[in-house]
């Protein structure tokens, strides 16, 4: 028996009253209240090394003086019950969810020391892609990864970090790796990541590697403490109970076999990385939330427009990228600015993979039940599948304004007003095919007076920064008014070419 | 001063006015706006943003900021919502507070992100493993995306329980205004928190129960809370109530729908009212009934096959017919078609009465 074993039997065999050999760590309780029986005692089996990690974790925990800035993470394996031993704030988290769970808990008290500890079926399996991703993102917390090849709590299971030969309950044949694959290593595995600052494999086997693992578990919390990084140290660990080991045999076969699979090394070591980083502006939640009171002016419309409606709805149609959406928000808003009720409802989804897009505006003087429309008053049909799909939706008496100098031949006049009118084309003349849309506005304010341009303009003001481009949707606004003034009022253009009563 | 906003806009927008500032997610459509507009937004604030790697990591953080004392809230879909199942399981079991958002789309499986309503079980109900209730608030327009989240935040913490704001594609892309007044918002004090400070030393955030009674004594308290909630939380909107012969019941985009139905209907002088929930867990279920103790038939609309007209079921209790009309896979029912149902099922019923009328006493 090696001296360490001895010393571990002592310490396990002193009753109340005997002389301790290793004084307990103040960072655990004294008493385990918050186990049901047996209060003096740990619930770990004689021999495994979730104690010894315990230990190792406490003492430094200790002898640097984090005690009461320590939350501890407890996951779901043999160590789900650290938190009746640990005197520190306790976390308990779904299985292979702590990276996740710490993850949260150290953004919200970044001068904390957050601690992951876990089992290798947490880890290495359920939670591959939360210990991967933390690491990734070089969280500054410390992970302690107890790998005993084998699940302990749900009774001999394979783990991913099963040797190949290995037998488990789940694995009677010995792991195949043409069934099972090979033992994972997480260790080597994140350390072919950037961001984690310290990866280390240790084996709690003889006194050196303990001592070794000591060193490393501090370390780990040095880190942190410090704001280094993400630190990952794995532990190859005893677990004689389901090995079907002595305690003593236990710690021979984490040498002899876990070591040789599972090399024991410093993968990663790193210092304060001290690249300066780039934080988001901070501003006033007023500013953020565009409550504040400065706005309040530009949106203040001077003319109060007496709607000639109860309800007014439009829909506007088109390819996606012709502003068909941006032009229905547009009237929204001036909607809202006039003081009516609005809604906005866009399409949204396959329909606009596939290049169409429409949406629905409801100008309303009380508020608004459906947003949806089956009848629109008015339909802005910005292309021929537009026209064709939803005229006949348009209530009798409604307006299209079709975006084409003519309707197609073949095409059934429907009840509405068709007035078409080559925005497109007017826009193009203007310098942008972009403001298609607000030469089409701009013959909607025309001909049905539904909203002021006054209020078009006031809106286009605050939404288009750039003078010059504002400049275009001015005139674009215009051209669409004069389109209908001269065409309509004065009534050049007669059916079919512009006009369809 | 009113604002054209997004629904999924507006959600973060009342939760920073409720002092919320964490944000875990992961991008899906119909919700994703939330994700990015909290992105852009809460880290201006000076919080704390992260797009987790998948829901199951973005829940857990949640449990995570929950568990040390964060006003922290999440948001997804259909999929994402399956996958955080078992960590709301974890949530309501250790009692944390927090904000999920659903903006439902349809299902099942990938199905598609058009609106639906089809997670009314799988929220309302639990959805998870285990005894439990989420809080489950059923916005219908803009500004309630906003309002309702900022209560989902005051419900979560007065009650320490997940609490859910089901949306639906609809409300989520929406725009309407939206008014908003800043306030203080005042989180309540949380001792019982994991801070790594040395008040909270002693503290544990926890789901397990070992020992039998320990378990059950602990769902005692949960069932006593969910009653509280039950007794004094129940919200809901009635109109056009008073003299109905059908009560329509919707909520959520439909219930806007169903106003326009029964605004149609009064129109043409037929008495149809509207009552919507606005809680959803708990379901209204005495208002309900009081509504209803007058009309002679019950019509549940919802772009389902049929999920909370169950709970209008129990609620009632056989007291008045239910009648269900439900649309899926993205299928919004119009007014028209509303009212053309409405319309039918009254002459049914006018009819049946007549001919009761007719019929010799015997
Ligand atoms: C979602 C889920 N699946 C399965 C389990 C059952 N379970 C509990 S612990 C465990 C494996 C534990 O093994 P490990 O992480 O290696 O820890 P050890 O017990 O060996 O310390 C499993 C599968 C669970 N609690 N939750
Ligand atoms: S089963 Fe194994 S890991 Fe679990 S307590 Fe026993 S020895 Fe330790």
């Amino acid at each position: 028996m090696s001296q360490d074993s001895k010393a571990m039997v002592k310490e396990a065999e002193a009753p109340a009253g005997y002389e301790t050999v290793h004084a307990k760590s103040p960072v655990f309780y004294d008493i385990y209240e918050r186990k049901a029986e047996l209060k003096n005692q740990t619930h770990y089996c004689p021999g495994c090394g979730h104690g010894v990690a315990h230990k190792l974790i406490a003492e430094a925990i200790e002898d640097l003086g984090l005690q009461n800035r320590t939350i501890f993470v407890s996951p779901v394996g043999c160590s789900v019950f650290a938190y009746y031993y640990f005197d520190v704030g306790n976390v308990q988290a779904a299985h292979g969810r702590a990276p996740a769970c710490a993850t949260a808990i150290k953004r919200t008290c970044p001068e904390k020391i957050v601690i992951s500890y876990q089992g290798d079926g947490d880890l290495a399996a359920i939670g591959t892609a939360e210990i991967v991703h933390a690491a990734n993102r070089g969280e500054k917390i410390a992970v302690f990864f107890v790998n005993n090849a084998i699940y302990g709590m749900t009774g001999g299971q394979m783990a991913p970090t099963t040797l190949v030969g290995q037998k488990s309950t789940t694995s009677p044949w010995g792991r195949r790796p043409v069934n099972e694959g090979y033992p994972l290593h997480m260790a080597e595995l994140l350390s072919t990541l950037e961001a984690p600052a310290y990866v280390e494999r240790v084996a709690l086997c003889d006194n050196k590697n303990i001592m070794k693992a000591r060193r490393a578990i501090r370390r780990a919390l040095e880190n942190q403490r410090d704001g280094v990084g993400f630190s990952f140290v794995e532990i190859l660990s005893p677990c004689p109970t389901i090995w079907g080991k002595e305690p003593v045999d236990a710690r021979r076969w984490v040498l002899e076999k876990l070591v040789p699979a599972f090399p024991l090394n410093v993968f990663r070591d790193r210092k304060l990385d001290t690249s300066p980083s780039t934080m988001p502006p901070q501003r006033t939640v007023t500013d953020v939330l565009e409550i504040s009171a400065k706005d309040e002016s530009a949106q203040r419309v001077a003319v109060q427009h007496p709607h000639h409606f109860r309800e007014y709805t439009i829909k506007v149609a088109g390819f996606g990228g012709q502003g068909v959406l941006l032009l229905g928000q547009l009237l929204t808003e001036m909607g809202m600015r006039e003081g009516l009720e609005v809604s906005w409802l866009p399409s949204y989804g396959p329909e606009m993979r596939s290049g169409s897009a429409h949406c629905h505006v409801c100008l309303s003087k009380e508020r608004i039940g459906s947003p949806l429309i089956s009848h629109p008053d008015v339909l802005i049909a910005m292309n021929e599948i537009s026209l064709r799909k939803f005229a006949s939706q348009v209530v009798p008496g409604g307006v299209i304004l079709y975006n084409r100098e003519r309707l197609p031949a073949d095409f059934a006049l429907p009840q509405a007003r068709v007035i078409c009118i080559p925005a497109s084309e007017i826009a193009d003349k203007l310098g942008s095919t972009k403001v298609t849309n607000i030469v089409l506005m701009g013959a909607l304010l025309e001909e049905t007076e539904c909203l002021l341009p006054d209020t078009a303009m006031s809106v286009l003001e605050t939404k288009i920064k750039k003078l010059d481009l504002l400049e275009i949707d001015r005139q674009a606004l215009a051209a669409g008014r004069n389109f209908i003034d001269s065409h309509v009022r004065v009534g050049a253009v007669s059916q079919p070419d512009g006009f369809a009563y | 001063m009113r604002q054209l906003c997004k629904g999924n806009v507006a959600i973060v927008k009342g939760a920073i006015l409720a002092g919320c500032r964490s944000f875990y997610g992961y991008p899906i459509t119909p919700a994703s706006e939330i994700t990015e507009a909290a992105a852009l937004y809460i880290p201006q604030v000076g919080g704390t943003f992260l797009q987790a790697e998948s829901e199951v990591a973005a829940i857990n953080m949640v449990y995570g900021a929950a568990a040390a004392g964060a006003r922290v809230m999440t948001a997804s879909s259909g999929p994402g919502l399956s996958l955080m199942q078992e960590g709301i399981s974890y949530i309501a079991g250790a009692e944390l507070p927090c904000v999920i958002v659903d903006v439902v789309r349809g299902g099942p499986g990938l199905g598609n992100i058009a609106p639906e309503q089809s997670d009314y079980f799988a929220m309302v109900k639990g959805g998870g493993h285990g005894n439990y209730h989420n809080l489950v608030l059923a916005p219908a327009s803009v500004q309630e995306m906003a309002d309702l989240t900022t209560l989902a935040f005051e419900l979560a913490d007065k009650y320490r329980n997940p609490a859910i704001v089901l949306a639906d594609g609809f409300i989520g892309q929406m725009m309407e205004p939206l008014e908003l007044e800043y306030r203080e918002s005042a989180p309540p004090e949380k001792p019982w928190a994991v801070k790594g400070t040395p008040e909270t030393q002693k503290n544990l955030i926890s789901s397990i129960y070992l020992e039998p009674d320990d378990l059950e004594d602990h769902q005692r308290k949960l069932e006593a809370k969910y009653k509280r909630a039950q007794q004094t939380e129940p919200r809901w909107e009635l109109y056009d109530t008073g003299d109905a012969d059908i009560l329509l019941v919707g909520y959520g985009i439909t219930s806007r729908i169903l106003r326009s139905a029964v605004e149609a209907a009064r129109s043409q002088g037929q008495r149809v009212g509207l009552f919507r929930p606005i809680t959803l867990w708990p379901f209204p279920s005495e208002a309900l009934v009081k509504a209803a103790s007058t009309v002679r038939e019950v019509l549940v609309v919802e772009l389902s096959n049929g999920q909370m007209v169950e709970d209008v079921r129990l609620a009632l209790n056989g007291k008045v017919p239910v009648e269900f009309y439900g649309r899926t896979g993205g299928n919004v029912p119009s007014v028209e078609e509303i009212h053309a149902d409405v319309l039918a099922r009254m002459s049914v019923m006018f009819e049946r009465e007549m001919l009761g009328r007719m019929m010799p006493v015997q």
